[in-house]
């Protein structure tokens, strides 16, 4: 029995107007679609397309690495509460969901011809294209610093390698050093991430190395979570972190990997560890296929993740230009069960229920205390909107902030799940 | 059960109780305390110690509870579901009992008190009123709520016999199982995985309606239309089987 209301109603109709346009698709044997990109966007649609459309539709997943590093999470492994193994995740096992599981490179896009091409010179057709690459960094947005310095003054914000030599970095530090972060302007990845990441190296110093400082440059005026954060730092590592924002020259630096310096606002710092995290942008295969804006991310439209340059290509998470959500994991997982509904409905007729959309950012400031921010989401003509939303409180129970703590770990193993199976 | 037709029974005193609280507060008494006390001893004193010099027995002494934190009496064991709720902000008022006693599981869902609930609507006032007659800080107890008679409008007809619309549900569910494992496993995050319908419509009521702590579950209930708990309800039902 179906009880009409104005979303079924709505749903249905969209359901029924994607049938009426399914023929030319339908007509072929299988429906194609092609997934780039193994993370919490990429994981998640490609498991979910292939369960949910129970082999009517042949899904292929193209990720670069045999086994994915999770971003999020990985400050836990900085601050000593997470092994690296933990952070990873075979993507092999989308494969018993149904998934063609393609370990390779995109390189390119035509989306008139509707192939992607591959870094071993495979052509993969599809009739929808998921693009889901996460992100890249904006060349020269850091004075003095470009990739291939990375080795000296690790980004560590794609997490494998990178986030290693991070946490070696902060572990050879002489007694009494100066560890230095080079933050990044808005938008980018994981909005409370750089400073869950202080607070984990403040963590992991205050007893290997009690005396040393952390020394921020923040080009932002504020940040998320701040007076959480700014209250747990004064609780937790009284004197240890300096933040320099905008106000005070914060948003004027400069990096001199060569040297180990760091120059803020003309005053030049000997540093033994740096973290330099660089303006974003949307990973390089989402310029390739020419669905980006001038801003560098790919603009989508708010009820379903539909790249507004191309009506046959969705954009998931962090690459994504949608509105209010922030770009995170949980957004990403959440952006693809939308991008989902959408595209069974258009490529099999099933039903297509309204958008909705919701993120949830957990992070660490010290041992069992945990906070953290959350909003629900729904399209509106211009963009994906906040419609609620909530955020732990400063001074609250030591009971509750571990509680906190204890959740964003059940989290994890939520999410992991949910993509991976 | 695709298909099928599932009534649900009238929802619980979770939310009839919350739509209560916002009515102006009388001062008529809970219920009969006299009445209370037989019912205490017949279906409570087996596990739960009142009065004085009442102790922790199997179930913890319920002196004093109105106003406090679940989960809060030193030297008890509780249950992780009830530990939780209690760092998540529950706290034992007129309506949280009442919910509670009427279906434990509803309100705590892990809670370790093996009692099926007080269904009447009537007893489980008196025996609110014997409670409240043991609490012995009325001062922290904002004084309209534990005197003031709970009313129990009747909800909507087109409410309670919505039938889960399954496949909704599931896409609905998408959203819950970000956190909450398909599998069941609760790794800090409880289970929700074959739960029973009418456990869920009624938790779902008790977040919309701020009953239940929980600030992402009650954001996330908040946006939640009648029809949409009931598919979610019975999505997760199915998943159980």
């Amino acid at each position: 029995m179906l009880r009409l209301n104005r979303r079924l109603f709505i749903g249905s109709a969209a359901a029924a107007s994607a049938a009426l346009s399914a023929p030319a698709v339908l007509g072929q044997a299988k429906p194609r679609v092609v997934v780039v990109g193994g993370g919490a966007g990429g994981a998640t649609a490609a498991r979910y397309l292939a369960k949910d459309s129970a082999g009517a539709i042949e899904v292929t997943l193209v990720e670069t690495n045999p086994v994915y590093t999770t971003c999020f999470f990985s400050n836990l492994y900085l601050g000593g509460f997470y092994a690296f193994e933990d952070l990873q995740h075979e993507v092999g096992t989308l494969s018993s969901a149904g998934v063609n599981v393609v370990i390779d490179t995109a390189t390119g896009v035509d989306r008139a011809a509707k192939t992607v091409t591959l870094a071993s010179g495979t052509v993969l057709p599809y009739d929808r294209l998921v693009l889901s690459p996460g992100i890249d960094f904006k060349e020269g947005s850091v004075p003095g610093w470009s990739v291939a310095d990375a080795e000296v003054m690790p980004h560590a914000y794609k997490a494998g390698p990178q986030t290693q030599l991070l946490k070696a970095q902060v572990e050879a530090m002489p007694q009494g050093g100066v560890f230095a972060m080079i933050t990044p302007p808005n938008p980018y990845r994981c909005p409370p991430g750089p400073y869950e990441r202080i607070s984990m190296i403040a963590h992991i110093l205050k007893t290997s190395n009690p005396t040393a400082k952390i020394l921020v440059a923040d080009p932002k005026e504020n940040f998320s979570k701040r007076a959480l954060f700014e209250e747990g730092w004064d609780k937790h590592y009284p004197g240890m972190i300096e933040r320099i924002g905008p106000e005070f020259g914060g948003d004027k630096f400069e990096v001199r990997p060569a040297s180990m310096e760091v120059v803020i606002d003309g005053e030049v710092t000997k540093v033994d560890a740096c973290n330099v995290i660089p303006a974003q942008q949307a990973g390089m295969i989402a310029a390739i296929a020419g669905v980006t804006a001038d801003s560098g991310w790919a603009p989508v439209n708010p009820e379903n993740m539909q790249a507004k340059a191309d009506a046959n290509v969705y954009v998931l998470g962090d690459a994504s230009a949608q509105g209010d959500m922030p770009k995170s994991g949980f957004s990403a997982n959440s952006q693809a069960k939308v991008a989902v509904n959408a595209i069974r409905g258009e490529l099999t007729g099933s039903r297509v229920f309204p958008a909705r959309y919701s993120n949830t950012c957990w992070s660490l400031i010290a041992p069992d205390d945990g906070v953290k921010v959350g909003a629900a989401y729904e399209p509106t003509p211009e963009k994906i909107a906040s419609v609620s939303n909530f955020i732990s409180q400063t001074g609250e129970d030591a009971a509750l902030r571990k509680t906190t703590y204890e959740e964003s770990l059940g989290w994890y193993s939520g999410i992991v799940a949910d993509m991976y199976g | 059960m695709p298909g099928s037709f599932r009534p649900f029974r009238p929802l619980g005193a979770a939310v009839a109780l919350a739509l209560a609280a916002a009515l102006p507060a009388g001062a008529n008494p809970i219920g009969d305390a006299a009445e209370g006390a037989r019912l205490f001893r017949q279906q409570c004193s087996a596990c739960h110690q009142i009065g004085e010099g009442a102790r922790n027995g199997v179930g913890p002494h319920l002196n004093g509870v109105f106003g406090r934190r679940a989960g809060a009496i030193d030297g008890y064991s509780y249950s992780r579901s009830m530990a939780r709720m209690g760092a998540d902000g529950l706290t034992w008022t007129l309506a949280t009992l009442d919910a509670y006693v009427e279906n434990p599981k509803a309100l705590v869902s892990g809670t370790k008190m093996a009692y099926r609930g007080l269904k009447d609507d009537d007893a489980r006032q008196d025996v609110m009123a014997y409670l409240r007659d043991h609490s012995d800080m009325p001062q922290n107890i904002p004084e309209a709520e534990p005197t003031a008679r709970a009313s129990m409008p009747a909800l909507p007809p087109e409410i309670l016999s919505i039938e889960g619309d399954v496949e909704f549900g599931e896409y609905l569910a998408a959203e819950c199982l970000t956190c909450h494992r398909r599998d069941g496993a609760d790794e800090g995050i409880p289970s929700i995985t074959g739960w029973p319908a009418e456990d869920f419509v009624v938790a779902m009521h008790a977040y919309r309606e701020k009953l239940r702590p929980h600030q992402v579950m009650q954001m996330m209930a908040r946006r939640l239309a009648n029809d949409e708990i009931a598919a979610l309800a019975a999505y997760f039902e199915t998943l159980g089987e």
